[in-house]
């Protein structure tokens, strides 16, 4: 029984990144009905410059230091969010007038584009980076359970985020024009909200989430290399659909969900399986909920 | 439109030329007098790049020397090294441009079994001799009969780590945990345990991961809830670093066996110290105090600024230097001639060992165990010998029981050494020429994981 609950706790803690990472698609989603395939390398993009930033200038790995940590996370945050904002800008708003298929397959190049410009940039080569002065293994007991401080870590810095984003979302000028270009883009404009401005908003909210991800994903795991954002973008992506794309509660849940299948289904069943059980329940739940768990059709986004 | 007119004609030019080599091309030595061109594959990039960097160095190093005496047949050696950054498929396209444009003489590589196996059907059919200087897994040379290793194979690691654990750790009780998606961890993992139980030991739990999972907290609580006294890893050093981290975090205090899998500088930077206390097979160790391994050591060291040589580079040093010594026994430089000298090396004085290739083309020489201590600096622990073979180190600790063993080179294969200028045929081992496809391999190998029971150098 200790087991189950141990399991339970690694992979609530999993879930909480793949929430992070999901809130970023949601949101994109939400506002421009766009997948932006390149969020997962955004990330990624995430671990690699608190690596970087770590490496070069806090010599964070020989004088590990909450200060340190704190600077390299914020490096990582501007430098994540000005690519996202460059990512938008650049790539997606002059095709905002065309058909959706164009940006997305902008969005798979700018995917592409990161990934190997990360090779080229960091080397191919995997680094053992915790962005943290707090090691997986300093962890404590509970009921025989053992949790590690960066488990609470993720876990706490997820949920104030997602409570933040959600006060944002609801409670500010900037969240409610959000949700007014999410209902009618050309309505909204005509109301005086500034489109472009709230989508590069979206963009760079969305990705400083993936940064902190990126960050407690390394301190969590500890290897960070170019191609790293593939499969954790893509199960976020999948959280989200999972959870009512658009829907900010559903990226939540679906990333629970998500972390919690692949942790049971490796301890009862096989590692072999994970993936392919936790994909299964993704499409049972849209075999029976089209629109995710949360999602309300078309009626309310963001 | 000027330029590309010219750069047509360059091609075409190019091309003749190419073809005009071509005659040469797996049959008599491209060129009469230009260098003799030899190909190597490895991963120089990716998650296994010291496999590659590492084997590189060794490769240049024994091709340096060749040169500086006066190279092979009164001419230089030219290697051509591509990468493949880790994927089967990039060392398949790798070889297929070694062997078709630049007319490669023999191959060297590839580290990893799974990319040996996608470029061996390749050498084989261009009939080009090709040396793998690390690939352990049995299917490899099993492909056909111009495929060589220069490196003892997963069987016979396999059985090291589980008379290492039963013999001198005296453990009872292990666990597995191998990389369903790697032919050589499957293979080390099954051999291990098989062995590990017929020695006394009982393998309380069996679990598998994909190489590049991050994650393995959930297998390893598994394994916990067993309570064994060590736990097999036969896996590539990226992953194990990880695992023997998340191993402590869940509370896993016992110590990690593994293959040679695990030798790099980066298993230590990644794992740290939760690795202190694990022991891994391998094929030679820096600390030998042997006056072979110090002078490779100490030419490695001039060569590349101080760099410790790994054992990749070691076998890799080994592979290109059993290849340069068929080569200068060969009658001529075709594919076939230079095969036939290989299959008859004998006692060549290897930096890992003397290497004799059996008739499997698989050399038969001892293997060492490292312990990983303290700042991640490995302790020679220990050498085991391929059952069969006269013990020549008195100091090594543990070893086969003398009795009821059969000689490992009689057992299955009957077939004879190439006679000298003739092509051998070894009727009851893999198909000879033509084309061999992976599953015609297995077939012939039997079992999936390529380790016919038969095989095993089991008491």
């Amino acid at each position: 029984m200790t087991d189950f609950f141990q399991h339970i706790v690694d992979g609530v803690s999993l879930g909480a990144i793949y929430a992070l990472i999901a809130l970023g698609y949601t949101m994109v989603y939400g506002v421009l009905q766009l997948i932006n395939f390149a969020h997962g390398d955004v990330f990624m993009l995430g671990s690699m410059i608190g690596w970087y930033a770590s490496s070069r200038w806090t010599q964070e790995a020989a004088h590990p230091s909450w200060l340190g940590a704190l600077g390299v996370t914020l490096v990582s945050i501007m430098a994540c969010a000005a690519t996202g904002f460059f990512i938008e800008r650049f790539g997606y708003r002059p095709l905002r007038a065309s058909p959706k298929l164009n940006s997305l397959i902008t969005a798979i190049g700018f995917s592409f584009l990161l990934e190997y410009g990360g090779q080229v940039v960091f080397g191919p080569n995997p680094r053992a980076f915790g962005a943290l002065p707090i090691d997986p293994s300093d962890q404590f007991r509970l009921l025989g359970v053992a949790i590690s401080y960066v488990d609470v870590l993720c876990i706490g810095v997820s949920v104030a985020l997602m409570v933040t984003l959600q006060r944002i979302i609801f409670h500010s000028r900037m969240g409610t024009a959000m949700r007014a270009v999410s209902w009618n883009p050309s309505v909204a404009a005509l109301m005086g909200v500034n489109i472009d401005r709230v989508i590069s908003f979206t963009f760079v909210l969305g990705s400083v989430l993936a940064a902190v991800a990126g960050i407690l994903y390394a301190s969590a795991f500890r290897k960070v290399e170019p191609l790293m954002g593939l499969m954790p973008g893509l199960k976020a992506f999948v959280a989200a659909v999972l959870g009512g794309i658009g829907n900010v509660q559903g990226a939540m849940l679906g990333g629970l969900i998500l972390g919690l299948a692949e942790q049971l289904v490796s301890s009862y069943v096989s590692s072999s399986w994970k993936d392919a059980i936790a994909f299964s329940i993704l499409i049972l739940i849209l075999l029976v909920k089209p629109s995710g768990l949360l999602g309300k059709g078309t009626a309310e986004k963001v | 439109m000027r330029r590309i007119s010219a750069k047509l004609l360059v091609c075409v030019v190019a091309a003749t030329f190419g073809c005009k080599k071509e005659q040469g091309s797996g049959a008599a030595g491209a060129g009469a007098n230009g260098p003799i061109v030899i190909g190597e594959v490895g991963s120089m990039t990716g998650t296994e790049a010291t496999f590659g960097t590492s084997s590189d160095r060794g490769i240049q190093l024994a091709t340096k020397e060749v040169n500086t005496a006066g190279g092979i047949k009164g001419r230089q050696l030219q290697v051509i090294a591509l990468d493949d950054q880790g994927k089967p498929e990039e060392a398949a396209t790798a070889t297929t441009r070694l062997i078709a444009s630049e007319h490669v003489t023999a191959l060297l590589g590839e580290v990893a079994s799974t990319r040996s196996l996608f470029m061996a059907p390749k050498a084989q059919q261009a009939k080009v001799p090709m040396v793998s200087p690390s690939s352990t897994n049995e299917k490899v040379t099993a492909v056909g009969d111009y495929i060589f290793r220069a490196c003892f194979i997963d069987p016979f690691q396999g059985y090291v780590m589980a008379k290492f654990a039963t013999g001198t750790l005296h453990l009872k009780k292990a666990a597995v945990l191998r990389d369903v998606r790697n032919d050589y961890s499957v293979g080390l993992a099954k051999v291990f345990s098989e062995n590990f139980a017929k020695l006394g030991g009982q393998i309380v739990d069996n679990e598998s991961y994909s190489s590049g999972d991050v994650d393995f907290k959930a297998q390893l609580t598994n394994i916990k809830a067993t309570a064994p006294e060590a736990l097999y890893v036969p896996g590539y050093y990226t992953d194990v670093g990880l695992i023997a981290r998340q191993a402590r975090e869940v509370g896993l205090t016992i110590p990690l066996l593994g293959g040679d899998g695990w030798d790099s500088e980066k298993l230590y930077e990644i794992g740290g110290a939760a690795l202190e206390g694990s022991y891994f097979s391998n094929h030679y160790s820096v600390d030998d105090p042997s006056p072979r391994i110090q002078e490779f050591v100490g030419k490695f060291k001039k060569e590349f600024g101080g760099q410790v040589p790994d054992s990749l580079a070691a076998q890799a040093y080994d592979a290109a230097g059993m290849l340069y010594d068929a080569m200068k026994r060969a009658n001529d430089l075709s594919g076939p001639a230079i095969r036939d000298a290989l299959a008859q090396t004998k006692g060549y004085k290897g930096v890992t060992g003397d290497i004799t290739m059996d008739e499997k083309r698989n050399p038969v020489k001892p293997a060492v165990v490292l312990k990983v201590g303290k700042g991640g600096k490995y302790e020679f622990s220990g050498r085991v010998q391929p059952e069969g073979l006269a013990e020549t180190n008195p100091a090594e600790m543990p070893r086969a029981t003398p009795d009821t063993q059969q000689p490992k080179k009689t057992e299955g294969n009957t077939a004879p050494n190439a006679a000298p200028g003739s092509m051998p045929t070894p009727t009851t081992t893999p198909p000879v020429g033509g084309s061999v496809s992976p599953a015609q391999t297995a077939a012939v190998t039997g079992q999936p994981q390529g380790v016919p029971s038969g095989e095993h150098p089991k008491r």
